[in-house]
């Protein structure tokens, strides 16, 4: 493995970098979601896991998908499946942008000979009934990463208050490299006996799913599951507190979270197959929100949310 | 006297807040301050991205002792009393002084309050302030619960006098004020003391921060126009993003680099605005060919390669912005050359409000209004027809899709390079003006019909559908609307009745929306003709329903009613738009409301003249004499008529007039009525107004002489009458009844 000193190879030497880095700052690093989620955030150790009074690091990879942003992998940097790198911690330290500048140096920028900013960007992600303040950090003009004060998730006040530092993988790391075409980028090292680009990795999936969100996938299968999403997450919150089969408390936040994110993609996909309009648009974000909140109100009546009996 | 120096260091503060929050700043510690006795010689607010500083000078050391004397019980109230009155003053029954009022002797006591140390008062006021700060936005961070822009580090603040420097010590949510702050981020060398402003001022800039925005802006802009001088070229002046630019560094290093020789055929303008939006770049024009060749940036650090890396940085992001960029041109322009027509199709699916219908559907309606302006514009209807089909087709462009604020202007090029002419090429840019009160407003006439046809269809497609503006509440920019249309006919001093145009133009969306049957659709189109030819709705319904022989659809019989109710509640909008608008040129409500009352008050023009010349009139002294003409004749008359439950309006004959003041008052109204009503109908209001001024020497002769309410009974009734034809006269102009004063 690369010391910090020297500059990172590959994609996934930047990834391992800040794993590590991470890692040695304490957070637990965790696996990716197993669902389809349009951005890191949607992670229930970001959301749910901002809410109430427990104490929480943890960072991670989370491949996201934003089924418009396909370009059958034509264009330079737009990609329908992406990876974002995420880290929340909570209560947010002070240090926390000393922090997040380190692990700058960590994967190899050189902070003596390079500009960084951090220009206001507020954050509001109206499907999850969440906003919060802070900046996109800029790296010589280009937009590196996301740094947001959470102050509220699913409707509650966050109290403490959660760093969520956010980066895109893809093009953090083809600034790094030097790569000016997303595909070109060295996916392992590039000495490697089996040398692969980010596109020998993902040229295909990207020209594949392209077709599929924007010509083939059926539209009215997608709202029927929409429908059944919601109304899962729904019955599920509805339970009783206590298992009757164990006669112990347990709240399925969790299950129900699912299905929220599930109906979240779902509207996604929905919107890139052009079938929403500009109207109902609103109205199904509205759904999608009212289901976060609902998770979010069941989450914060278990022990991970604070809950003590 | 002491000196004040007040540092808040926090993470990087918007740059559009810093300004504002230096003068909060300013203005709410030494208004405390002030408050508690304590004055100060001067003050001076300063903000970086990370710090908002205050510096006061010649500070009291201490606020003044203040004596206060107050009342207290009679001698001889019962004890409990007294106590109460001790406690609340805070003396002792030895501190009071007996003293005799007409009541009675009163108990006094005389409450010395100390003069207070300006720390103790500098401290409490400002945590006051750190506590009820007026950011626009503020949060929360960690686990405390006080609230800043962003996390707030550390609070500086200390006196200092000759004999040295001392911290004002206080606690805010375990923040402990300090004589300490830092530099630059990453330029400075760690934590250091300072001991007032001058050695504040002087150790920032050793450590990299120049703590006057205005100097940094002068910096920046200093370096950039010397750069660019020394290679012959300028730059683009922007004080907007200049004060930008200014609050996102601490120490501003200026670099200008190359915009790559492919991206130098794109519009100025999209050069422009994709260095700006995105990048915060100054455009750098070359002044012999008029094109911008190169950029400025400004770093917030120097480097040991010059900025070299940084630049490279930046060039390489600016590329890839300036490739889509020209992706899109290059992409729009053979749409454009093929003549668009793929793009007014993709406006066929485009929805403009679900109630409304498509863009494509709106540019239809819009069209047909535009081209029956063609008349009162003085233009050729056809070429109004192809510029309002063209309008909007750059909203399908991929360019305007990436830079909504590029809308209208690329419309242009794409006219243009569709082969078609000037005007409907500059009816695409215009037809969205005027935006706002001091936007210009079109004149080419081409331009004016299609920018009128597009704003009246959106305030009649929203009215139709009841989705008016309501308080604050304006989503679709409705009052913009409204004014835009009240500028684009006064200042082109354009002749029309509104009514019309409503009317008209509420058909056509009654048949987009209610139209799907042939009858109704059939019955409404034939109203639209009847409306072109004769103006007004409730004629050209009658006419049409008149003549139709069959079962007339239900809704028809009820659009008769809703129609003209849509219409006039619209004009009674532009009508309070419009008094907004005079009222800012200093026109008289009243004498507006006097003016809206009469006929013709959906044609604007006649409208504004005539309030402009009521306005002009009433300030002379013929005015006052018309207006107390006028008000002394409808007194006594409405009095009257109140009286004896009848309108007085017909039949004054001279021939019963007793009084020679009576009979010379005939005179003048013989003499004055036909030159009023001539000037009326030449739309002359001053000379009118001057005719009716001319009746107040005969009216006050008249009622010097002459009692109105003779016991003659014919005579009295003739005398109303008389006042009658003199109320009715001066009416023609407005109406006098709403004129205050």
């Amino acid at each position: 493995m690369a010391t910090t000193d020297s500059k990172p190879r590959s994609f996934q030497e930047i990834i391992l970098r800040l794993q590590n880095y991470w890692a040695e700052k304490g957070c637990a690093v965790l696996q990716p979601y197993d669902m389809e989620v349009g951005a890191g955030t949607f992670h229930p150790a970001t959301t749910l896991r901002a809410l109430g009074t427990n104490a929480w690091a943890a960072a991670y990879v989370q491949p996201s998908r934003r089924p418009t942003d396909g370009r059958y992998g034509e264009n330079p940097n737009r990609l329908q499946h992406y990876y974002q790198y995420q880290v929340l911690i909570k209560p947010s330290p002070p240090n926390l942008q000393a922090l997040y500048l380190g692990s700058l140096e960590a994967i190899g920028i050189d902070m003596d000979l390079h500009d960084i900013r951090f220009v206001e960007d507020d954050w509001e992600s109206p499907t999850l009934g969440a906003w919060g303040l802070g900046w996109e950090v800029w790296c010589d003009g280009m937009e590196v990463s996301q740094f947001t004060y959470f102050q509220q998730v699913g409707g509650h006040d966050c109290q403490p208050v959660s760093g969520e530092l956010t980066y895109g993988l893809e093009r953090l790391a083809m600034y790094v490299l030097g790569v000016d075409h997303v595909m070109d980028m060295p996916f392992n090292d590039p000495d490697a006996p089996i040398a692969l680009k980010y596109g020998d990795v993902f040229k295909q999936t990207e020209q594949e799913y392209s077709r599929w969100n924007f010509d083939i996938a059926n539209t009215e299968v997608l709202l029927k599951q929409f429908e059944e999403a919601e109304a899962e997450c729904e019955k599920i919150l509805a339970q009783e507190h206590v298992d009757p089969k164990t006669g112990k408390r347990i709240i399925m936040a969790h299950p129900a979270y699912d299905q929220c994110i599930k109906a979240s993609h779902l509207f996604n996909l929905l919107d890139a197959r052009g079938v929403i309009s500009v109207t109902e648009r609103q109205a199904y974000i509205g759904r999608v929100r009212a289901l976060a909140k609902q998770c979010a109100d069941a989450f914060v009546q278990t022990e991970a949310g604070g809950y003590a009996a | 006297m002491p000196d004040l120096l007040i540092e808040l260091f926090s993470e990087e503060i918007p740059a559009r807040m810093q300004a504002r929050a230096a003068e909060d700043l300013k203005k709410r510690v030494t208004d405390g301050l002030v408050e508690a006795g304590l004055t100060y010689a001067g003050a001076h607010a300063f903000s970086t991205p990370r710090r908002l500083t205050l510096a006061l000078e010649g500070l009291l050391a201490e606020s003044p002792t203040v004596k206060e004397e107050r009342k207290g019980p009679k001698v001889g109230a019962p004890d409990k009393a007294i106590e109460g009155f001790l406690r609340g003053a805070g003396v002792t029954r030895d501190d009071l002084e007996e003293r005799d009022t007409p009541k009675g002797a009163v108990y006094f006591a005389t409450i010395t309050k100390p003069g207070r140390p300006a720390g103790e008062i500098v401290a409490e006021v400002l945590e006051d302030t750190i506590r009820n700060f007026p950011w626009p936005k503020s949060m929360r961070w960690g686990s405390g619960a006080l609230r800043w822009v962003r996390p707030l580090h550390s609070i500086l603040c200390i006196l200092s006098d000759e004999a040295g420097a001392s911290v004002v010590p206080m606690d805010v949510d375990g923040i402990v004020s300090g004589d300490t702050t830092e530099g630059h981020r990453f330029m400075g060398s760690g934590r250091f003391a300072v001991t007032g402003f001058e050695d504040y001022e002087a150790k920032l800039k050793r450590d990299h921060v120049i703590l006057n925005a205005s100097e940094r802006a002068e910096h920046i802009w200093n370096d950039a126009t010397n750069m660019a001088f020394a290679q012959g070229l300028e730059v683009v002046e922007d004080k907007g993003l200049l004060a930008e630019v200014a609050g996102l560094v601490e120490w501003p290093v200026v670099l200008m680099g190359d915009i790559a020789e492919d991206f130098l055929g794109l519009p100025p303008e999209v050069l422009q605005t994709s260095m700006k939006e995105h990048q915060k770049f100054f455009s750098v024009k070359n002044p012999k060919t008029g094109r911008i060749e190169k950029f400025i940036t400004v770093a917030n650090r120097e480097t040991a390669d010059n900025g070299a890396t940084i630049l490279a940085g930046n060039q390489k992001v600016l590329f890839a912005r300036l490739s889509d960029a020209k992706f899109f041109w290059e992409n729009d322009l053979r749409v454009a050359e093929a003549g668009a027509q793929e793009w007014l199709d993709k406006l066929e699916n485009v929805t403009f409000h679900n109630k409304l219908g498509s863009q494509g559907d709106r540019i239809g309606r819009i069209a047909a209004l535009a081209q029956t302006l063609a008349g009162t514009v003085g233009a050729d209807a056809d070429v109004i027809g192809k510029a309002a089909m063209f309008a909007k087709a750059d909203l399908s462009s991929e360019m305007v899709y990436e830079f909504p604020e590029l809308q209208g202007l690329m419309g242009r090029y794409y006219a243009e390079a569709a082969g078609h002419g000037a005007e409907v090429a500059a009816t695409a840019e215009e037809h969205y003006s005027p935006l706002g009160p001091s936007d210009d407003v079109p004149t080419a006439p081409v331009s004016v019909a299609v920018a009128l046809g597009d704003k009246l269809d959106t305030l009649t497609g929203f009215w139709a559908i009841d989705e008016k503006p309501t308080g604050s509440k304006d989503p679709f920019a409705l009052r913009r609307a409204a004014l835009g249309v009240i500028r684009l006919v006064l200042e082109n001093d354009l002749r029309l009745n509104l009514d019309t145009y409503f009317d008209l133009q509420l058909l056509r969306h009654e048949i987009a929306q209610n139209g799907e049957d042939e009858v109704s659709a059939g019955l409404m189109s034939d109203m639209m003709g009847e409306i072109a030819e004769h103006g007004v709705f409730g004629a050209a319904v009658r006419t049409v329903l008149d003549a139709f022989d069959g079962d007339l659809p239900v809704h028809m019989e009820e659009l008769k009613s809703r129609l003209p109710d849509t219409s006039r509640d619209l004009l009674t909008f532009f009508h309070d738009r419009l008094k907004v608008y005079l009222r800012d040129q200093g026109v008289r409500h009243d004498v507006i409301d006097a003016c809206v009352a009469m006929p013709g008050n959906d044609d604007l023009t006649l409208l504004v003249k005539r309030a402009r010349a009521l306005g002009d009139f009433l300030g002379t002294e013929d005015g006052e004499n018309l207006l107390q003409g006028f008000k002394r004749a409808n007194n006594i008359l409405s009095q009257a008529e109140e009286k004896d439950g009848v309108e007085y309006s017909y039949g004054a004959d001279v021939k019963f007039a007793e009084d020679e003041t009576e009979k010379a008052l005939f005179a003048a109204l013989d003499a004055q009525e036909e030159a009023i009503s001539s000037a009326i109908e030449a739309e002359d209001f001053a000379a009118a107004m001057g005719g009716m001024a001319a009746l107040r020497a005969p009216i006050d002769a008249f009622f010097e002489a002459v009692q109105v309410n003779s016991d003659n009974q014919i005579v009295r009734r003739n005398r109303l009458n008389l006042l009658s034809r003199i109320r009715k006269t001066c009416l023609g102009v407005a109406d006098l009844t709403l004129i205050e004063g």
